[in-house]
């Protein structure tokens, strides 16, 4: 492929100070047209700050970046999109209460007589979602109604409906299920085709093997490589990403006693709508349970079901040998349960974003640390402490506002909040989603750690590398059922993948294969 | 095949709102000692309209995820102008008619430009420029008196063919010339977007702050409406403080019964106005039935309860308690 003289979008000199953090330094970028151009990074190393300048959320303190060898400037997204830059953001950009159609024309709608064209409107979203491989999705659908997969294909279907010249993707595939990951991969490979430079943002190495002909490894809000897709293997990618010599990313398992005592948690027979389809699992103290699946398969309300999340759950939930009711989160997290669940979505579900790092952390612990409901603010400042140098949190302060810290650091708090109730029961839903490589290293560890004190631990992850790395055993999920228990050696990416797919229904596999031919 | 569902999902709050009306009106008109006659339309539709007007008014705002706490007085203000200015010859009435919209015009714009330039609170903001809206009407009107054009008074609060009521049909005018064509409008969308997801609305390149903006300055021009017709029908200005409040918070219940939702980006106007003729039948409803008129709040708020109640019953089948804080 001979490169153009003028690159279809270049980035020169571009930094961009936050305080004085300094986000971006100097960055240089070029971007090919037709061409798959992945961006790696540790969460920090400058990718969304990047991505925000590029699409005219921010503007940068200085540098320059060129579209067609023209200079340009953006004062808004509008302005990036009518340059023909548009970005899949990472947070949704979906407004819930209109339609599928009234948000993919949400910028631009089509107009007769200066109103809202609602025929010519449907067609256009029909084109979109058709092109976006979710025809599926009816148009009227109002995006609340839909799960967040679903919203992840409207949000692609509305990018492609701008006309893009440069499309940015930021993590845009972590909210898809497996079967839509291919078919949009299908898309992403059509749009190269037809002459679209692609940005694309991911954590998963495969995704970025598949897809991309270009790589550019950011590190501190530096480039420090850009080289061509394939010519290096993945330690060295890894290695180019946190700048320090990359060993054992997880720790050793370790062998389980054999023991008398009653497992910490059982779980017979639970059943929560059609949902959760009679599941029976037990953990012991200082096991580490994964489970597996595609995203969606029942994982998530599990979790749920067993927190006291969900009303008219069937079963029985027996806690040290003894059958215990958990009605509620609160009863979950008493002493007698001591039951903690680390949120899939941290910034709604994990944390007060505004309030600080301080209140964040003692919020689930507060009746641990007050007596007659006055907050014993020594044995808090303490606890704090213990729990930030414990997790590493970097942070400037505990006053802070928890928001201002990065994903990462965030993730942490998010579990030193938990670790400070000392839970015996640890339940984790997807914790190292969208986080970096040498955070999720600290989590692996943590885990183990906690696993060797004598917590017992159910640990679902979308990574297979992580139920791998981490599990003693994974219980893998189908359609709200257990379909497969995976024990020790067992645990392998092809019995994952296969017993995730296999199980049931020839009609998954089917599907699977006629989205990747198409 | 679908598509008449997710339509009626749509509209189904507007629609409820226009079935219990009908109701309503249906058992007080067949109760009335003077039966159904055109009469008794009138006088209800007269008091009817207001509210609706002011309860419009209040679902531009509302849909953005705001409050307006002024549109009662400016709807005072306007009555008070109104009574000094839209009197004399036609040209005179002409311009005072104008001067009044613009000055509701002008109210609201105020309000959204402290909201969206100033970045306070709408509760905050309105409740202050209400207070200074309402003393400009006392300054004005220290006590009641004024006179309206008595030729445009009669025409538009009496009836076109001895049937249909003038107020009604001026409140159809209103809804086809402002809100029908507000609501397939590109700005319409974006202050429907603004409501239900500011950040979403930004991120995706909307206009936020002209939808906003926009969304004030129709209320406030709509509540200069109401005011102007309140000095059809009083034919006199009076700053009045009770009526300034009652209407600011009926308009916010007539709102909610027309399944217009106070966190924003969703339900109609055509909904507010049904909720807002459904609220005024709850009292005259104690009228046919001779009850004693202090009875009227505390029926009015066991209805507007039961309403909210009606629309909450949807969360006993939550199985998930994590949605019911959506």
């Amino acid at each position: 492929m001979a490169s153009p003289a003028v690159p279809l979008f270049s980035m020169d000199g571009v930094s961009k100070r936050y305080g004085g953090v300094k986000a971006l330094e100097k960055a240089n970028l070029t971007v090919e047209a037709a061409q798959i151009h992945a961006i790696l990074g540790e969460n920090g190393a400058g990718k969304s700050t990047l991505i925000k300048i590029m699409s005219g959320v921010v503007a940068p303190d200085e540098g320059r970046m060129l579209l067609d060898g023209r200079e340009i400037q953006f004062a808004s997204p509008a302005a990036a999109n009518q340059a023909g830059i548009v970005c899949i953001f990472q947070e949704l950009s979906l407004v819930p209460d209109l339609s599928v159609a009234d948000n993919i024309c949400i910028s631009n709608p089509p107009k007769r007589f200066g109103l809202i064209d609602r025929r010519a409107q449907r067609r256009i979203a029909e084109e979109a979602l058709a092109r976006a491989g979710a025809q599926d999705i009816h148009p009227m659908a109002p995006v609340k109604d839909l799960p967040l997969s679903r919203r992840q294909m409207v949000e692609i279907a509305k990018a492609l409906a701008r006309n893009p010249r440069v499309l940015i993707l930021d993590e845009a595939t972590s909210a898809l299920t497996a079967a839509d990951v291919a078919k949009v991969f299908v898309v992403l490979k059509r749009l190269r085709a037809e002459g679209l430079a692609l940005l694309y943002i991911s954590h998963r190495m495969h995704e970025i093997a598949e897809l991309a002909d270009q790589c550019t490894v950011f590190r501190n809000g530096r480039n420090v490589a850009t080289y061509r897709a394939g010519t290096k293997s993945d330690d060295e990618v890894v290695e180019l990403m946190i700048g320090r010599e990359y060993s054992h990313v997880f720790p050793p398992k370790q062998a389980l006693a054999p023991s008398a005592k009653p497992p910490v948690l059982e779980v017979r027979h639970l059943s929560w709508l059609d949902r959760l389809k009679d599941i029976s699992l037990s953990v012991r103290a200082g096991e580490v349970v994964g489970l597996g699946g595609l995203d969606g398969q029942g994982q998530r309300e599990l979790l749920l079901a067993l927190f006291g999340v969900l009303r008219g759950v069937s079963g029985e939930i027996l806690i040290d040998g003894e059958r215990a009711s958990v009605s509620s989160p609160s009863a979950a997290k008493a002493k007698k349960i001591g039951m903690a669940l680390i949120p899939e979505d941290r910034k709604t579900e994990g944390l007060m974003l505004p309030m600080s790092v301080s209140v964040n952390l003692s919020f689930a612990a507060l009746d641990r640390i007050s007596s007659g409901g006055i907050v014993d603010r020594a044995k808090e400042r303490q606890l704090i402490d213990e729990m930030i140098e414990l997790l590493a949190i970097r942070t400037a302060g505990t006053d802070i506002p928890v928001g201002s810290l990065s994903g990462g650091n965030q993730q942490k708090v998010v579990i030193a909040k938990w670790l400070m109730v000392k839970p015996r029961i640890i339940l984790l839903n997807d914790p190292t989603r969208g986080i970096d490589v040498g955070t999720k290293a600290e989590i692996y560890q943590l885990l183990r750690k906690l696993a060797a004190t004598g917590a017992a631990i159910i640990f679902y992850s979308t990574d297979y590398d992580e139920l791998i790395g981490c599990c003693d055993r994974v219980l893998v999920l189908y359609d709200g059922a257990v379909k497969r228990v995976l024990v020790g050696d067992e645990i392998t990416e092809r019995a994952l993948i296969s017993s995730a797919l296999n199980m049931s229904a020839q009609s998954e596999g089917a599907d699977m294969a006629s989205a990747t031919s198409a | 095949m679908k598509d008449w569902r997710y339509r009626l999902s749509e509209h189904r709050g507007t629609l409820l709102a226009f079935v219990f009306f009908i109701l309503m009106f249906v058992i007080y008109a067949s109760n009335h000692p003077a039966g159904f006659t055109a009469n008794v339309v009138q006088t209800a539709a007269n008091k009817g309209v207001l509210l609706a007007l002011v309860a419009v008014a209040q679902t531009f705002v509302v849909l953005t995820a705001g409050i307006d706490l002024s549109v009662g007085m400016v709807f005072v203000l306007t009555n008070c102008l109104a009574s000094a200015i839209v009197v004399g010859s036609p040209a005179m009435v002409g311009l005072g008619i104008v001067g009044v919209l613009l000055t509701g015009l002008i109210c609201g714009a105020i309000n959204g430009a402290i909201v969206i330039y100033g970045r306070l609170q709408p509760i905050v903001t309105t409740i202050a420029t209400g207070a200074v809206y309402f003393g400009i009407a006392l300054a004005m009107r220290p006590v009641p008196g004024g006179d309206v054009d008595s030729d445009l008074s009669d025409a538009l609060t009496g009836r076109l063919f001895g049937v249909l009521p003038v107020s009604l049909i001026a409140l159809f005018v209103v809804v086809l010339v402002i809100w029908v064509p507000f609501r397939r409008s590109a700005i319409g969308r974006a202050t429907y977007a603004v409501g239900s997801s500011e950040v979403a609305a930004y991120m995706s390149g909307v206009p936020v702050q002209a939808a906003k903006f926009f969304a004030y300055v129709l209320s406030g021009l709509i509540a200069s409406m109401a005011g102007l017709f309140l000095t059809f029908i009083t034919a006199s200005g009076e700053a009045s403080a009770a009526n300034g409040g009652s209407y600011t918070l009926y308009s916010i219940a007539a709102v909610v019964l027309g399944g217009v939702s106070l966190f924003g980006g969703s339900g109609s106007a055509i909904g507010a106005i049904f909720g807002a003729l459904m609220f005024r039948t709850i009292g005259d409803l104690l009228f046919v039935f001779d009850l004693d008129p202090l009875w009227q709040p505390l029926f009015q708020g066991v209805v507007l309860l039961a309403a909210v109640c009606l629309g909450s019953v949807r969360l006993f089948q939550i199985r998930n308690r994590l949605d019911l804080f959506e």
